[in-house]
């Protein structure tokens, strides 16, 4: 069943821009969600670059992308934002009227939120796994060739081709190889990135013939009805051979796509959602969008440059969740109601 | 500047002017180059701004990182000619320099 949860302002991204929303709704008493496909906070600085310095945050010479995130989470600790994380919102409704807006939110995991406003700080849209460009590949899709592992037993008494050279691939090849019938690791090159015990252990396993490991390039796919019968793998001397397998479980990493938002009746310009630069919301009155996945006259996708259309928009939504309230301006600096909120005074 | 040419999967072919010290990434991103996504804006993090090196041209642009190399298992097609176009700097030795963008890469 359904459960259906409550809040002012649903944030759809719990990446810088998403985090540092809460902080400014959160000033303005609004309450917040936050919605991540990733399973932890940070979005692209906690996924593609927790170690990388970066030296456009306006106070920090240098700080990494980790320390961003753990410094925003502890920035809005204060206002106890609800995460829903590993979740991917597919669908969104609206309820209300453009005076009065009413969102509900439905994520892949059978949650449904109702908010007042909704904010879209998606970035680049949703990480997804990559899918090699093999000819015919998407006819064997959730059948017989998956980017996860939902049920183990699907594999059980299967061969299963594993291919990639990352944590994942090898994980899944240590996992499954006690379930499958037989793990095939297929990688480019004798050399993996993953944890050095997942790597031991693999050799082990393949040194005593109980893994296959083949160096090489899955090339194509054959079979029928969504049912791989074989792969054809390119090794790396450039022969090509079929390899019989029922399961392929390819491991290249994620890719950011626009995914379900393209959607839900927003107004998009080339995967962007264009809003106005006072209060930065979208064709869909209550609906925000802030960071990367908006564009206006001047854009710049800047971590800082999405801190400030946070803040903006955070003005305007308070006129939709308290819209007999009037809303004053204040400085943290001299409000002892801000500072009480942020439980320093 | 360095003159640096584009040819994309079908075989369409374009030449720029690139800045040196630049990326090879940066300069198809200013140009509007199709086929180079460089989804982290080059923190060689994401493996969508691959390339082939033409071959007349890899012992100019050097070998990829053991980084690179890493991030490379996350791109499709790999050879061994392939690097990531947001870790190849141009400079004065590299005008002319040639390079392929694969069908797919992300």
């Amino acid at each position: 069943m359904t459960e259906v949860l409550s809040t002012d302002v649903a944030i759809i991204g719990a990446g810088p821009i998403g985090l540092f929303a809460v902080f400014e709704l959160g000033l303005l008493d609004i309450k917040a969600h936050l919605i991540d496909i990733l399973p932890k906070a940070g979005g692209q600085c906690a996924e593609l670059y927790p170690e990388k310095p970066i030296y456009d945050i306006p106070g920090f010479p240098v700080i990494n992308g980790q320390e961003l995130v753990d410094n925003l989470m502890k920035q809005i600790g204060p206002f106890g934002p609800k995460f829903h994380l590993a979740e991917m919102v597919e669908r969104m409704e609206v309820l209300g009227t453009p005076e009065r807006p009413l969102f509900r939110i439905g994520t892949d995991n059978e949650k449904a939120i109702e908010a007042k406003s909704v904010f879209i700080a998606a970035g680049g849209g949703s990480f997804q796994p990559k899918r090699p460009p093999i000819p015919g590949l998407d006819a064997y899709e959730n059948q017989s060739v998956f980017y996860s592992v939902r049920k183990m037993d699907h594999f059980k008494g299967r061969r299963v081709v594993i291919v990639g050279g990352g944590d994942s691939a090898l994980d899944w090849a240590l996992n499954l190889h006690p379930v499958a019938d037989r793990i095939t690791l297929v990688h480019r090159r004798d050399a993996f990135r993953a944890a050095p015990h997942s790597v031991n252990a693999m050799r082990e396993l393949v040194n005593s013939g109980d893994m296959e490991f083949v160096l090489g390039q899955v090339t194509g796919v054959k079979g029928e009805n969504g049912q791989l019968s074989a792969l054809t793998i390119r090794r790396e001397n450039g022969e090509t051979y079929d390899h019989a397998c029922d399961d392929m479980l390819p491991f290249f990493g994620l890719t950011m796509k626009l995914g379900p938002i393209a959607g839900w009746g927003i107004n998009l310009n080339e995967n962007l959602i264009p809003v106005d630069t006072a209060k930065f919301e979208t064709s869909v009155p209550g609906i925000f969008a802030v960071g990367d996945i908006n564009t206006y006259p001047g854009k710049l996708k800047l971590i800082l440059s999405g801190f400030h259309e946070a803040t903006l928009a955070a003005q305007r939504a308070h006129h939709y969740v308290y819209p007999d309230k009037k809303l004053t301006f204040q400085y943290t600096t001299s409000s002892t109601s801000l500072q009480r909120k942020l439980g320093v005074s | 500047m360095a003159k640096i040419t584009f040819i994309d999967a079908t075989g369409q072919s374009r030449s720029v002017e690139a800045q040196i010290g630049a990326t090879v990434m940066e300069t198809a991103l200013r140009n509007s180059v199709p086929g180079i996504e460089a989804e982290c804006g080059g923190a060689c993090a994401c493996a969508t701004c691959h390339v082939y090196v033409a071959p007349e041209w890899t012992e100019a642009t050097g070998k990829a990182s053991q980084m690179e190399e890493d991030m490379l298992d996350f791109a499709f097609e790999v050879r061994p000619n392939s690097r990531l176009s947001c870790q190849i700097k141009v400079s004065e030795a590299l005008d002319g320099l040639t390079v392929t963008t694969p069908p797919k890469q992300g």
